[in-house]
């Protein structure tokens, strides 16, 4: 058990190094930072005085030391576009994006794992057989085509919902929230959808495997051998297994939610922190692109960590080592 | 062995049965051949060169398809913005995404399978390393490491947005993600094929290591690798289109169809919808037929199958 | 458990089948027969054993009783009863009896029939509630006493306990628990002890026997193992391509088998009480194999008086680099300090139970794992510093299982080819191709069979091309890792007389490894058992057979299941076949 935390952990550390490094990399070579801090006619020796009072001459280690230090006290830099700090510029973007992703992955989940067990236990079904086409449907379509076909029917010809923006938001606590406003809600259900999409058909398809393989296990065959209800047999027992790998791919999935945000986001003019990074990479603003990175290395180690606690809940072989 | 004893009944059904192609899989692969081709020989089935400025005018601009009212049967499914023929620049289009994707595919399978025999084989520091690596990558999503990547490189290197540069970032970018992929499935392969006697066998009889990988190991971990490499051209393609649909993939001087669908995007509320829709329904198709062929090639190497 | 029927019970059969049929209906129309002509009778406290060879039917017989038929299998005609009650069959399933209630199930690897998720309470007592209409503590309470009774310590803590937490042994106690936790009528038992060692083995024949003697309940017992059979059944029934060929009490059918199949399959199992200079089994040689073999003749001989192997103080330790600096080190030692010569021209035998480091004293000689300390010497030299140089083709080995053993891409002759070219022993791969065409007639294969590729050959068959890829080179000295386990008997007969007559033939060494004491009491000359990584007792074959010195020798002894109980039909003489 120890060994396992442990190598977790030190996981966890080498993608926050890997990451970090990246976003120093970035920060330090990217865009020369004294062109881009010094003015026009600056002197050479003004830009080698620059150079030294931002620490540039020292070996690079000390600078990448200096920088996780820096990250670790929230210190992500000024934006070059508009001049303002990252992490006040994030932090304005965090909630909706986070409630987006929310509201993606609980549909996706509500959705896809019903679908999926029902194709597991009647793969025959004419029902199941147009389930499992739709989902191939449903696995190419890019996040971007979904999110123009659901804005053409919906919002230009149907006119029933908006087609950008979070509608009108309450703030509580510096933290902006959709959904206590009617105008909030409805402005979520397009973004909402064309997010999960994509994630929905992956889920449905995952747990339609999982359970295949664990209906044909010899615990299973054994179980049918005792003569236990068909019933009990498929949602006491056989789902519980099927959903263990589901609770990984699940916490990976937030990670791509995330990034796939970026996606819906830009389609649907939401103002959160996907269309924030997209417009930073096409003006190369570099401290907004690091800061999101890290931001994202950083979430996708606190999600594994919280799917290696969830799997030690739920499975016994982890829980109880010794007989 | 022709003796009573040693001939048991041979259980039922052992063999694998031939392969009896379903209709929706021949739609499938019908679909991505005829786009496939459509697409190779642009240049002579297409009514226009989307990519010569000289021959479009602007004064075509934004027609409807030619079975709409305003419709001009020069112009089969209508023109963009600047006037090009759309059906020309969809062809056009597909060409660049099949290619795109393709060659993301060949370089991250590449890498992969070498990656994944080295790591599968020897195990140990060389197997922990590459693995590693390949952590901290999936750690990241394909789209934001493919977005990095070129977001980098624009930022380093000016060119990096041109219609010649573009291609080769894009398939940089896609496949430095990817990889990971392959070298797993290979990996994993890989140490069960080792496992086995043969692998063994030739160990002791004392061939080099690069032998065994490449004459016993390699042919034996290939069929998952394909059924990967299918499923992960439409990925790729649809990472590419993602990625022309969010400006940082290809100029819109030499577009890709998500290029077009990005153009198309900004015309979708003025009603003139057929510019988004149209490369957009074929990207969709393309995919759609490869997805569907890998699925079923999914299904058909799956050893639990072949074991009935 | 109070049986109120008892007095009825003891005279309607747990189990009666008439002229049961199964066939299998494939897509495209064709019928297959799996079994067909079946009758069966068992009465209560009986054990009925049904064996015969892979693929001749007898788990269909299981599973169609126990309503686990696989499509498109389906039940074509026959009448069923158990306990008395009639079976629905029409159509095509078992119906109208309730399984694990009215039939207990028994499978054969009990580190797969439980369920990892959920506790060995929930398990039973699921069953329990469901069948009997039990009270959460009723179930519990029965649950319980279950445990008790298939001998299961500390049963209050074992109820919570999850599978994993469980020996194989345990397991499989829990599993039968959960079989008879209903009182059903019969047990269908699908080898229930092929996946446990000798040790256990015999403690779980011991427990079902048991139970059919106290209980009353009816046992179908699935297995391909003679000795289990003479060990506890009473009535047997061997079976031939889907037909029961002979039935009747085991003393009877062992000792004296009419049907000509069961007396070639009886007489291939090999003897652990005499020692024969050859197995029974069906000759099936094409008559330019002894001419071939002789070909084969190798580079063995020309060594001095010396040993062939010596091995000396190898130890071999697994794992034991901590993953992060400071972690703890936990190194598995495997093979902890042993030692023998084997002599030219011997076959020497290592045996003991699975996890005993048997097999990776194999591999440590033959190169695969790098031993931690201790050295291997061929004919005096070290096979360490030989490695490198073209001689390690003095030492080649044969594996386990003949169905990984060849490469499925590889032309028979290709494989057989390799070694030889890269060893330069042929000049051209014409000439090599040759080499690999008398080397398939002297393991008793077709010359043509250097055109196929590995999955037109049966398990036998493609042993004897692994054993030909051996021979290859010409070594003086083969490694067998339980060459024959995974093969039916009477196979395994066939390829034992060919692993003695090579070695007749060629003069060169073994080393023969396996779990089967029967087994290397035909093959060895020495043998060496082997528990914890160490040799505990090393002896000739006789000697270690007639009087056993150390106390874990007795007791595997003791535990090996066995004909001998059965008179059977004296020795016949020696080097006879069918």
């Amino acid at each position: 058990m120890l060994s396992a935390i442990a190598s977790r952990l030190s996981q966890a550390l080498l993608v926050m190094l890997a990451v970090t490094a990246i976003a120093f990399v970035m920060f330090r070579y990217v865009g020369d930072p004294v062109a881009m801090m010094s003015r026009e006619d600056a002197t050479p020796a003004e830009k080698a005085e620059l150079r030294r009072s931002l620490g540039l001459d020292r070996p690079v280690l000390v600078q990448y030391g200096d920088f996780v230090g820096r990250v670790a006290r929230g210190q992500l830099g000024v934006s070059f576009r508009n001049q303002r700090p990252v992490v006040e510029l994030m932090a304005e973007r965090l909630p909706a994006t986070l409630e987006l992703v929310l509201v993606a992955t609980l549909l996706s989940l509500s959705v896809g794992v019903p679908l999926g067990v029902f194709c597991a236990l009647k793969p025959d079904s004419a029902a199941a057989r147009a389930i499992q086409t739709l989902s191939l449907v449903g696995i190419s379509m890019p996040t971007f085509v979904t999110g123009i076909g659901l804005i053409l029917l919906f919002a230009v010809v149907l006119r029933w919902l908006p087609s950008f923006g979070r509608g009108d938001v309450v703030s509580i606590g510096g933290w902006t929230t959709g959904f206590l406003s009617r105008s909030g809600w409805a402005s979520l259900i397009l973004p909402g959808v064309t997010l999960a999409l994509y994630q929905l058909t992956l889920i449905m398809r995952l747990v339609r495997a999982e359970m295949i393989d664990v209906m044909s296990s010899d615990y299973i065959r054994f179980a049918k051998a005792r003569g236990l209800p068909p019933r009990y047999i498929h949602f006491r027992l056989a789902l519980r297994n099927a959903l263990m790998p589901v609770i990984t791919v699940t916490g990976l999935q937030i990670g791509s939610l995330i990034a796939f945000a970026i996606v819906t986001e830009t389609v649907f003019q939401w103002p959160g922190m996907g269309l924030l990074f997209i417009q930073a990479v096409s003006f190369a603003d570099v401290p907004v692109m690091a800061a999101y990175l890290l931001f994202v290395g950083a979430l996708f180690v606190l999600i594994n960590m919280a799917v290696d606690v969830i799997y030690t809940v739920v499975d016994p072989r982890l829980r109880t080592r010794r007989a | 062995m022709s003796t009573p004893i040693s001939t048991a009944a041979p259980a039922p059904s052992r063999r694998k049965r031939g392969p009896r192609v379903p209709p929706s899989v021949l739609v499938g692969a019908a679909l991505v051949a005829v786009i496939g081709a459509a697409a190779a020989f642009a240049p002579f089935v297409a009514p226009t060169n989307p990519l010569d400025v000289g021959t479009f005018d602007l004064m075509n601009a934004e027609l409807p398809p030619a079975f709409m009212a305003e419709g001009d049967a020069h112009f089969l499914l209508g023109t963009d913005n600047q006037g090009r023929d759309l059906l020309s620049a969809m062809l056009y289009g597909a060409r660049v995404s099949i290619a795109i994707g393709g060659g993301a595919v060949l370089v991250a399978a590449s890498v992969g399978i070498v990656l994944g025999l080295l790591a599968g084989y020897f195990g140990g520091w060389v197997d922990a390393l590459i693995m590693r690596v390949g952590d901290v990558i999936l750690s990241l999503p394909t789209i934001l490491l493919a977005l990095l990547v070129s977001g980098v490189a624009r930022a380093v290197f000016p060119e990096a947005g041109t219609a010649q540069w573009a291609p080769v970032i894009l398939i940089g970018a896609i496949a430095i993600h990817e990889w990971v992929q392959y070298a797993r499935t290979v990996r994993a392969a890989t140490m069960v094929e080792t496992r086995k006697d043969y692998v063994r066998a030739a160990r002791v009889i004392g061939l080099p290591s690069a032998r065994i990988m490449a004459r016993h190991i390699l042919p034996n971990v290939l069929s998952p690798v394909i059924v990967i490499a299918t499923i992960n051209l439409a990925a790729a393609v649809l990472t590419e289109a993602t990625l022309s649909f969010l400006g940082v993939g290809m100029p819109p001087t030499y577009p890709s169809l998500g290029t077009l669908i990005r153009i198309g995007n900004e015309f979708v509320f003025s009603g003139i919808w057929w510019i988004a829709v149209f490369p957009a329904a074929l990207l969709v198709v393309l995919v759609l037929g490869v997805n569907i062929v890998g699925d079923w090639l999914r299904d058909w190497f799956n050893p639990r199958r072949q074991a009935r | 458990m109070a049986n109120t029927g008892k007095v009825t019970a003891m005279t309607v059969p747990s189990l009666d089948i008439r002229g049961l049929a199964v066939n299998y209906e494939l897509a495209d129309g064709t019928v297959s027969a799996a079994v067909s002509d079946i009758d069966l009778t068992i009465m209560p406290g009986q054990i009925h054993a049904l064996v015969g060879e892979s693929g001749a039917g007898k788990t269909t017989i299981g599973n169609a009783l126990m309503g686990l038929l696989q499509e498109p299998g389906r039940i074509a005609e026959g009448v069923i009863r158990i306990g008395g009650k009639p079976v629905d069959t029409r159509t095509g399933r078992a119906e109208g009896i309730v399984p694990g209630k009215d039939v207990g199930a028994i499978f054969q690897d009990p580190m797969t029939s439980l369920n990892p998720l959920f506790t060995v309470e929930s398990q039973l007592c699921e069953t329990m509630r469901f069948h009997l209409g039990l009270s959460k503590r009723q179930a519990r309470e029965r649950a319980l006493s279950l445990l008790n009774a298939v001998g299961i310590p500390e049963p209050e803590r074992r109820l919570k306990s999850y599978p994993h937490q469980l020996s194989g042994g345990q397991r499989q106690r829990v599993v039968i628990a959960a079989a008879l936790c209903c009182d059903p009528r019969l047990i269908v038992a699908d080898e229930p002890t092929t996946a446990l060692d000798v040790s256990v083995q015999a403690q779980i024949l011991k427990l079902i026997r048991g139970l059919a003697d106290e209980r009353g309940v009816g046992v179908l017992l699935v297995t391909h193992n003679m000795g289990v059979v003479a060990e506890v059944a009473d009535h047997v029934s061997i079976m031939l391509k889907g037909r029961i060929v002979e039935s009747g009490p085991v003393d009877r059918v062992l000792g004296a088998p009419e049907h000509p199949y069961a007396r070639a399959l009886i007489g291939a199992v090999p003897r652990i009480d005499v020692k024969l200079d050859r197995l029974l089994a069906p000759s099936e040689e094409n008559p330019s194999a002894a001419a071939a073999r002789r070909k084969v003749r190798g580079a063995a001989g020309d060594e001095g008086g010396g040993a062939a192997l010596d091995v000396e103080d190898l130890r071999v330790e697994y794992g034991g680099v901590p993953f992060l600096p400071g972690g703890k080190s936990k190194a598995f030692r495997a093979v902890d300090g042993v030692s023998f010569s084997v002599k030219p021209g011997e076959i020497f035998g290592l045996v003991g139970e699975s996890g005993c480091g048997k097999t990776t004293v194999a591999n440590a000689i033959a190169g695969l794992v790098t031993p931690t300390s201790g050295g291997v010497r061929l004919s005096g030299e070290d096979l360490a510093s030989r490695r490198r140089s073209g001689a390690r083709k003095a030492l080649q080995m044969v594996f386990q299982d003949p169905y990984s053993a060849l490469n499925p891409r590889l032309r028979i002759r290709s494989a057989l080819a390799e070694p030889i070219l890269f060893y330069k022993l042929a000049a051209t791969s014409a000439e090599a191709a040759e080499d690999a065409a008398v080397l398939l007639e002297a393991v008793g294969l077709d010359r043509s069979a250097g055109d196929r590729y590995p999955h037109a050959f049966s398990g036998g068959q493609r042993q004897r091309i692994a054993i030909a890829r051996a021979l290859g080179p010409r070594p003086r000295f083969l490694v067998c890792d339980e060459p024959t386990s995974s093969l039916d008997v009477s196979v395994q007969a066939q390829i034992l007389n060919l692993l003695k007559d090579l070695r007749d033939v060629t003069g060169m060494s073994m080393l023969f490894i396996s779990h089967d004491l029967a087994v290397v009491r035909q093959m060895c000359d020495r043998i060496a058992v082997m528990k914890g990584g160490r040799i505990v007792e090393l002896a000739t074959s006789e000697g270690l057979f007639a009087d056993p010195q150390h106390p874990y020798t007795r007791e595997l002894l003791s535990f090996a299941p066995s004909l001998d109980k059965i008179a059977r039909p004296p020795a016949p003489a020696n080097g006879a076949s069918l």
